[in-house]
């Protein structure tokens, strides 16, 4: 059985900021955004859709990569990197 | 406003490279790296071609902390259920000063940045950069939260993302065409077992590429690379094809499928995963580089697209060395000339143009191109595997001679017209 996708991201080190590097325009993705690619690009697959159909992000497991950033065509994610002290921590990688 | 004389955006290897070449001619320079420390925000495949950047501070290298100097090249290519190997090991590639090493970042980068602040540079940990600060076009210092910083000269070394230097309108915005993922997994193994897996002499180094199904017929391929007590292995694929694939694969499960393989299932046996990472990786070649320098900045490494996927060899790090050093240099003379405008540093584009660094990028510079053609990830590597498999099957019917055996494969498989305009369309590579 491979690993699970949460297993392997609690392997790394996380410094959890107070706010949300990563904010969606649910807005643009409801009415612009035709592939929902942020749902199968991101390697820690932290996207997902609420029970009200709106797009969510689980932005304390984000490795930094920028995939959904670049592959977000619509424009729909604020994206900047975790301030000060926080974010993922790569100890060898 | 505090001011320093040069400020580098970035402690990872193009940063740390500048600094050290400044704080060696005593310029007065602080590296300001948004990680817990250099490298903690990092990801490799593995690999850096150490030969083309040894002459380059060659006081550094010797003490590195690089995990393994490869000796073993290997490039797999996979058909469904079948692979074939080519394995590449020379004398020449370890003898004297290897060619190449393993690395892991978090390693290697902070103990550059070690030597940086033995030169006397600053290197700050745990600080963003918000924002490049502009008056008139030019490039004055940045912003971190509160705190404003001036500086004669920025070294912009932000990484691949260039979320700075897109928003002061210095680079365009990262597209997906251009940029592939690359994300991996290290897993522990002892190195007797890494040894004998790869057929090394202790101590040494293989490195391994994988073409074919595993990326499902989208650009890109997997690595493996040995570590002295792990092995990194992970998939790169192309983030516009895999943006436009819509049969509902998701990125990360690309690795999980590919360890799962029989064929691959051996090599990772026993191993322990220790951590996951991903990065974004440019790949448009030299028609992506930015513009290199202007009034009071420069770009280096990753943040200038420099990074070469030559398909078999795969290049960044010894760019990113190489264009920081000739960044500082150019900084030296920028500031006996006292003239930090896009003119005085005019010298850096000069430089570069001379060196490996954009001439192997022009070299190259039809490759991009050359690799959105998808039968490159599909069709080539499945049938140079089932061309093999052919020769090596025994069955109970009679059997056609080797030759015969082969000449059918090539003709089914290589003998067309889209391979005929594939060759053609490699003459330049």
């Amino acid at each position: 059985m491979p690993m699970k996708i949460d297993a392997k991201l609690g392997l790394d080190v996380f410094k959890l900021d107070k706010e949300p590097h990563i904010v969606i325009d649910t807005e643009v993705c409801n009415t612009v955004c035709t592939d929902d690619a942020c749902l199968y690009v991101c390697p820690a697959d932290l996207y997902e859709r609420d029970d009200q159909g709106r797009m969510t992000v689980n932005w304390e497991g984000c490795l930094e990569c920028g995939t959904c950033l670049i592959c977000c065509d619509p424009r729909a994610l604020s994206w900047k990197y975790p301030g000060g002290p926080y974010g993922v921590q790569y100890r060898m990688s | 406003m505090e001011r320093v004389e040069c400020i580098v955006v970035g402690g990872g290897l193009a940063g740390l490279s500048a600094a050290y070449g400044l704080a060696e001619a005593g310029v007065e320079v602080m590296v300001l790296e948004r990680g817990d420390y250099s490298g903690a925000k990092n990801v490799t495949g593995g690999r850096l071609y150490l030969k083309p950047i040894r002459g380059i501070y060659p006081e550094l290298w010797d003490e590195a902390p690089f995990e393994r100097p490869v000796a073993r090249e290997l490039v797999t290519m996979m058909a469904e259920g079948a692979h074939t190997t080519v394995e590449i090991a020379s004398d020449r590639f370890t003898a004297g000063a290897p060619q190449s090493y393993t690395v892991l970042r978090a390693r290697l980068d902070q103990w550059l940045a070690e030597k940086v602040m033995e030169k006397g540079a600053m290197v700050v940990p745990n600080m963003k950069v918000d924002e490049l600060l502009r008056q008139d076009g030019r490039v004055i210092g940045i912003r971190a939260g509160e705190d404003e910083i001036g500086a004669d000269v920025v070294v912009v070394a932000e990484g691949v993302l260039r979320l700075l230097s897109s928003a002061a309108g210095l680079a365009t915005q990262p597209k997906a065409r251009h940029h592939a993922l690359g994300y991996k997994e290290v897993i522990e193994l002892p190195p007797g077992v890494i040894e004998d897996r790869w057929h090394l002499n202790p101590g040494e180094g293989a490195a391994q590429l994988f073409m074919g199904e595993c990326t499902k017929g989208m650009m890109g391929g997997a690595f493996l690379y040995t570590n002295r007590e792990s092995i990194s292995l992970g998939i790169v694929v192309g983030m516009e094809d895999m943006r436009r694939r819509r049969d509902g694969t998701e990125s990360w499960q690309l690795l999980d499928e590919f360890k799962e393989l029989p064929q691959i299932r051996p090599l990772v046996a026993g191993g322990t995963v220790a951590e996951y990472s991903a990065h974004a990786i440019p790949e448009g070649g030299i028609s992506q580089v930015p513009r290199l320098a202007g009034d009071g900045y420069l770009v280096a490494g990753d943040a200038a697209g420099f990074c070469l996927n030559a398909l078999v060899t795969v290049r960044g790090m010894d760019f990113a060395v190489a264009a920081g050093h000739l960044a500082a240099e150019a900084i030296k003379r920028a500031k006996a000339a006292g003239d930090f405008s896009a003119a005085g540093l005019a010298s850096y584009e000069a430089s570069l143009r001379s060196s490996f660094v954009l001439r192997d990028l022009e070299t190259a510079r039809t490759i991009p191109s050359f690799m959105e053609n998808p039968r490159l990830f599909t069709h080539y590597p499945r049938a140079v595997a089932r061309l093999l498999e052919s020769v090596y099957t025994v069955d109970e019917r009679p059997q056609d001679g080797l030759v015969k055996k082969a000449w059918k494969s090539v003709r089914r498989d290589f003998l067309n017209v889209a391979t005929v305009k594939d060759a053609w369309s490699a003459r330049r590579i």
